[in-house]
């Protein structure tokens, strides 16, 4: 574990703008006084008269970048993932999944990751109120390469989007080179297996390649599939992994009611499917303040509880 | 359009007449909506669409357009009537707002009918929308402007207030609003539900270039625009005072008519009455 490169997620988003600022002269960035840590501070310095500051004020911020998308720009807009959704749910309900406005909304500090700042900052219930909007694209890139590659398509594809990223640093699952074809909607087999299925998103994707590693030693061979895109969905990879393997886990850091477990369980008990079935993720509580690692293994969403999911699973 | 001063005062007043009539009659077929906000709303609307404001209805998406954002959304029959006298779509759409299948919501959505700008219902939005346009105009060069209509209840939401300080604080000169002040808002008068007084301070003390009019004297209401686009640096407010339910007696500061519409009676009585006046227009013209 040690040898991973760590890179921030958060750091991809803001050099990709930069780099999308120059491709696209009507791309515009909006954020709600937290710049520096949402990395937008990037393209806001190279581009200043692109960025708006739009103060402690969401629920303005997002209308302002609805109105923006009307005249043909392609705002970004940026906060903790609790201020980019919950705060405005109506806003972005109405000015953005009901009007259909091309606004791209990218929040940082999702989960419970964030650590110390407590509940009040450790969204675990974003993911459910984006995807229960019509029209909303829902996204959870899982390292900061596919963050940058996701960003990119984000720019170049119209229509309200939600992607969120976790506050840490994460390490490097992707090559830039075999990021290039990520599609929205198409989930990644980052490793193949036979006997068992993890669906995860953001940054459980990780732990779930590492209780991959983990099995493996155990002779058991498990397939983890990168769920970047929640909303709309890879049916497919869900259904043929269901028929590939013995069982499915979804992992999220996120609440397990609402969010990719759900959809996940949606697509499975439409299909008839019944196959050993577990949704890891906030069962139904808010966490707490505490060192991420800590909070990660009170909450049971790490490594070591995937692989005991799995194995109770296919008892 | 623009008719520019072409059209005189009169006539003005004669579109408005017409453009309340259709109000009454779209809500009495479609047995459901807000008479009160929509016909204090009117007069302004018939100064912004048929001499104001630059707009082609044939090319509803001309990104040289003056835009009008109804943040007040339950004023959208006032609307749809407007747009619809200027050319958007058939007057014969009116008879179908809303009912099934018809480009005509309750209230007003972007995407399905010419000429709306901004979806609208849910208060307290459309002035942030507005800035947003404004902000593009500015980053554009463009030399269009942006309206935007609030009702006064409106201004209770906490986003209003969001976005009088950043239209301030970006210096949204491209930016006029008007606040439909009729006094009175569903649960009863302005000042006994949630006291908004004094309008004028407030606006001021937020950065805002303000001035009061008259909002049933059309030439009042222009004369305050054609005068808000010479104050640079600041965006502009126009309070309207109006009547809540102007030009139908028994609606006329009447809240029981907020948001229910006429039956077969009040029908006829409003209609006669708005056909009177358009009489005595017509003579006049």
């Amino acid at each position: 574990m040690s040898t991973k490169v760590m890179i921030n997620p958060r750091n991809a988003y803001g050099e990709t703008l930069v780099a999308l600022g120059k491709k696209y002269p009507n791309l515009v960035v909006l954020d709600a006084d937290l710049s520096k840590s949402t990395k937008t501070i990037m393209f806001a310095k190279a581009y200043p008269e692109r960025f708006f500051e739009m103060g402690i004020a969401e629920a303005n911020m997002i209308s302002t970048a609805a109105g923006l998308a009307s005249c043909g720009k392609i705002p970004f807009v940026s906060t903790f993932a609790v201020f980019a959704t919950g705060r405005v749910y109506d806003q972005i309900r109405m000015d953005i999944a009901y009007s259909k406005a091309n606004v791209k909304i990218f929040a940082t500090h999702g989960g419970i990751s964030v650590g110390k700042d407590g509940a009040s900052h450790q969204m675990i219930e974003d993911i459910a109120l984006m995807r229960v909007l019509p029209n909303m694209t829902v996204l959870a890139p899982s390292d900061a390469p596919q963050t940058g590659r996701i960003v990119e398509l984000m720019a170049a594809t119209m229509g309200g989007m939600y992607a969120r990223v976790g506050r840490a640093n994460a390490p490097v699952i992707y090559d830039k080179k075999d990021l290039r074809s990520l599609r929205l909607g198409k989930g990644i087999v980052v490793n193949d297996g036979s006997d068992v299925t993890v669906i995860a998103c953001g940054t459980m994707v990780e732990p779930a390649l590492e209780a991959a590693r983990m099995l493996k030693a155990k002779g058991v061979s498990a397939r983890v599939v990168d769920m970047h895109t929640i909303k709309p969905l890879d049916t497919t990879l869900v259904l043929q992994s269901a028929r590939d393997t013995h069982a499915i886990i979804t992992a999220e850091e996120h609440s397990i009611i609402g969010g990719l477990g759900s959809a996940v369980a949606e697509v499975l008990a439409e299909n008839r499917i019944a196959l050993p079935f577990v949704r890891m993720g906030l069962k139904d509580q808010f966490s707490e303040s505490g060192d991420p690692s800590d909070l990660l293994e009170k909450y049971k969403l790490n490594a070591k509880h995937i692989v005991n999911n799995l194995l109770q699973l296919l008892k | 359009m623009p008719q520019g001063n072409a059209m005189r005062l009169h006539e003005l007043d004669l579109i408005a007449v017409r453009i309340r009539k259709h109000i009454i009659d779209m809500l009495y077929r479609a047995k459901s909506g807000h008479p009160g906000g929509s016909l204090s709303a009117v007069d302004a609307l018939v100064a912004l669409y048929f001499s104001h404001m630059h707009h082609d209805p044939k090319n509803p998406c001309d990104p040289d357009r003056d835009r009008f954002v109804l943040s007040k959304g339950h004023a959208a029959p006032a609307l749809y009537a407007v747009l619809a006298e200027c050319g958007y779509f058939d007057t014969q759409e009116l008879q179908k707002l809303r009912k099934m299948n018809c480009m005509l919501q309750g209230h007003p959505v972007c995407t399905r009918t010419p000429g709306i700008e901004a979806s609208t219902g849910s208060l307290g939005h459309g002035l942030s929308f507005a800035n947003g346009i404004a902000l593009a105009g500015k980053l554009d060069k463009k030399t269009y402007n942006v309206y935007a209509l609030l009702g006064d209840g409106e201004t209770n939401e906490g986003q209003i207030w969001e976005a009088s300080a950043a239209a301030s604080h970006y210096r949204l000169d491209n930016l006029v609003a008007m606040i439909d002040r009729n006094f009175l808002q569903i649960d009863g008068k302005t000042e006994e539900v949630m006291r908004i007084e004094s309008v004028t301070d407030r606006w001021s003390s937020f950065g805002w270039h303000v001035t009061e009019v008259d909002g049933h004297d059309i030439s009042q209401i222009l004369d305050a625009l054609h005068d808000s686009h010479k104050h640079k640096n600041q965006p502009s407010m126009i309070l309207l005072t109006t009547v809540k339910g102007k030009g139908v007696s028994f609606m006329e500061n009447n809240v029981d008519f907020h948001g229910v519409a006429p039956n077969e009676m009040e029908h006829k009585l409003a209609m006669d009455e708005l056909t009177l006046m358009e009489k005595k227009l017509e003579a006049l013209a």
